[in-house]
């Protein structure tokens, strides 16, 4: 009678609710959000709804009857507070909640700037919930100067959505090109190339000292010693899994919360999926912040808490929106010795990552065909020649056609 | 409101009402279709809301942009005619009656 826990209401909770009603889970089922909207779609925060382009509505991944309709009791703005996994019961908002087994999509928190270099001075947000960007939009004014430190995806995004805006963009980057940590120099020549074409400013191999100001931020003092006056400041310098609840509860943590390939933790009538859960991956421990695999391994873990035992298998792909660009990513790059470019029409393009002659990942730039095609290799576990890849005269179709499984003798020799 | 009739590939029915300026695909997800995913939320980036448009709607919808049709050549079993992302069909008063159907897997 006590029935299923769902602890975070991201697109992991979202997905594993609606999961376990799909598989015919029919016992009490409650899904704890800390925040007071159902839950809603986090990409959007740094394009289009960032921009003005969405209505908050149109983010929620369902309407909220549709929770009470699956007999879902939603719990929204309720924080948990505390897990005992020995009597099987959590706190949450001053009331005691039994639970059969629990599910932690608690997510991953944005890192911010320490205190101690004015972090905490108003006029500087991070982008990770909607409460974030409905606090930082009435900034977004055309003429203002905008400081965004950190040049990844996040923070590339919201060069975009303010330089489409008119505002004037200054992006600084401490490791010495954007996105070092997520792509190919290849990928960070396009976007670095696309940026300024907007007007951005990017300033890679550059990092803040300090933020400057009384109350709100004035100006950034930057490594390379020259100030720089800003109207406000985003950070944008990657998330930390939201541990902290499943720490205090005594579950094993490592780069997250660690969980076998079925999503259970250290405690048998536990499991944790999305960004806050690290898993197994062909013999490594990996965890993955994106939306393809939250619902994956979230649909994944609903079917083993009622018994399935499945194990997960990431297939990882990731998407960015800058200006009128769309970048697709298939697989994950990580280990990666070599990349082929894929030129295509106009400012269409392809980076493809390899790890001896095994397809680990692609980057398709303005060229679904490409990041299609590369997709469904990568997720056969099968692999192209390079050199195909490369020539344009080489059809998509006939790389799907021709890819195999890589020849383990030739990598073996 | 219009009506739009979604068809599972299993052959299971779906009649439903979806608000005008909403996308076929929001219809689907709103009223918990099974069968379109719409994994990225309609940013155009999956292509896991495909749906097969019945023929005697086909003409009747708005012309497949250059993307949408490269992102369709690669779904699963794409029909040239009859194949959508449902993410860029928006619902308008005209639409009364759709109907469409899913295949058998998104991709």
């Amino acid at each position: 009678m006590t029935g299923i826990v769902v602890v975070g209401g991201g697109q992991a909770g979202a997905s594993l609710v609606a999961k376990l009603r799909e598989v015919g889970y029919s016992g009490r089922l409650t899904l704890i959000c800390g925040e007071r909207v159902p839950p809603y779609q986090r990409p959007p925060l740094s394009k289009a709804y960032l921009k003005g382009d969405m209505d908050r509505e149109r983010l929620f991944l369902r309407p909220e009857s549709f929770y009470a309709s699956q007999d879902i009791d939603l719990r929204l703005g309720d924080w948990v507070t505390e897990i005992d996994p020995a009597a099987r019961l959590l706190k949450v908002g001053g009331e005691t909640l039994a639970y059969s087994q629990l599910a932690l999509t608690t997510g991953s928190v944005p890192r911010r700037l320490p205190a101690l270099i004015g972090g905490s001075l108003g006029g500087v947000y991070v982008i990770r919930g909607l409460a974030d960007i409905d606090a930082m939009a009435p900034e977004f004014v055309a003429g203002r100067r905008l400081l965004i430190v950190g040049g990844g995806y996040i923070g590339l995004e919201a060069a975009a959505v303010a330089a489409s805006l008119g505002l004037e963009v200054t992006l600084i980057e401490a490791a010495p090109r954007i996105l070092q940590r997520v792509a190919a120099p290849e990928t960070s020549d396009y976007f670095r190339a696309l940026h300024a074409a907007h007007g951005v400013r990017l300033l890679e191999g550059t990092s803040l000292d300090r933020l400057l100001g009384s109350g709100t931020v004035r100006a950034a003092a930057l490594s390379d010693g020259r100030e720089l006056e800003t109207d406000f400041v985003l950070v944008g310098v990657g998330v930390s899994p939201a541990t902290g609840l499943a720490e205090a509860a005594g579950l094993a943590i490592d780069n997250g919360i660690r969980t076998d390939e079925q999503g259970r933790t250290s405690d048998p009538a536990i499991w944790a999926a999305g960004d806050c859960a690290s898993f197994p991956h062909k013999g490594t421990r990996i965890r993955l912040e994106s939306v393809g695999h939250a619902i994956d391994h979230a649909e994944c873990v609903a079917a083993n808490m009622i018994g399935v035992d499945r194990a997960y298998i990431a297939t990882p792909w990731f998407w960015s929106d800058q200006y009128d660009v769309k970048l697709q990513i298939a697989g994950l790059n990580t280990g990666y010795d070599r990349v082929v470019e894929r030129s295509g029409e106009s400012l269409s393009t392809s980076i493809w990552y390899y790890k001896g002659d095994q397809l680990l990942a692609v980057d398709a730039v303005n060229d679904p065909r490409a990041y299609m095609v590369a997709k469904r290799i990568i997720e056969a576990g099968h692999t192209v020649d390079p050199q195909l890849v490369q020539d344009p005269d080489t059809d998509l179709r006939h790389l799907l056609a021709i890819a195999a499984a890589p020849d383990t003798s030739a990598a073996a020799s | 409101m219009v009506a739009i009739t979604y068809i599972e590939h299993n052959g299971t029915r779906h009649t439903v009402d979806v608000v005008v300026g909403k996308t076929v695909m929001e219809g689907a997800r709103d009223n918990g279709i099974p069968g379109i995913e719409a994994d990225c939320g309609g940013a155009f980036a999956c292509s896991t809301c495909h749906v097969y448009v019945d023929p005697a709607w086909v003409d009747l919808l708005p012309a497949k942009e250059a993307m949408e049709e490269d992102m369709l050549d690669f779904a699963y079993e794409p029909d040239p005619v009859r194949s959508r992302l449902t993410c860029q069909v928006k619902v308008t008063d005209g639409l009364k009656g759709l109907v469409v159907q899913m295949p058998e897997k998104q991709i």
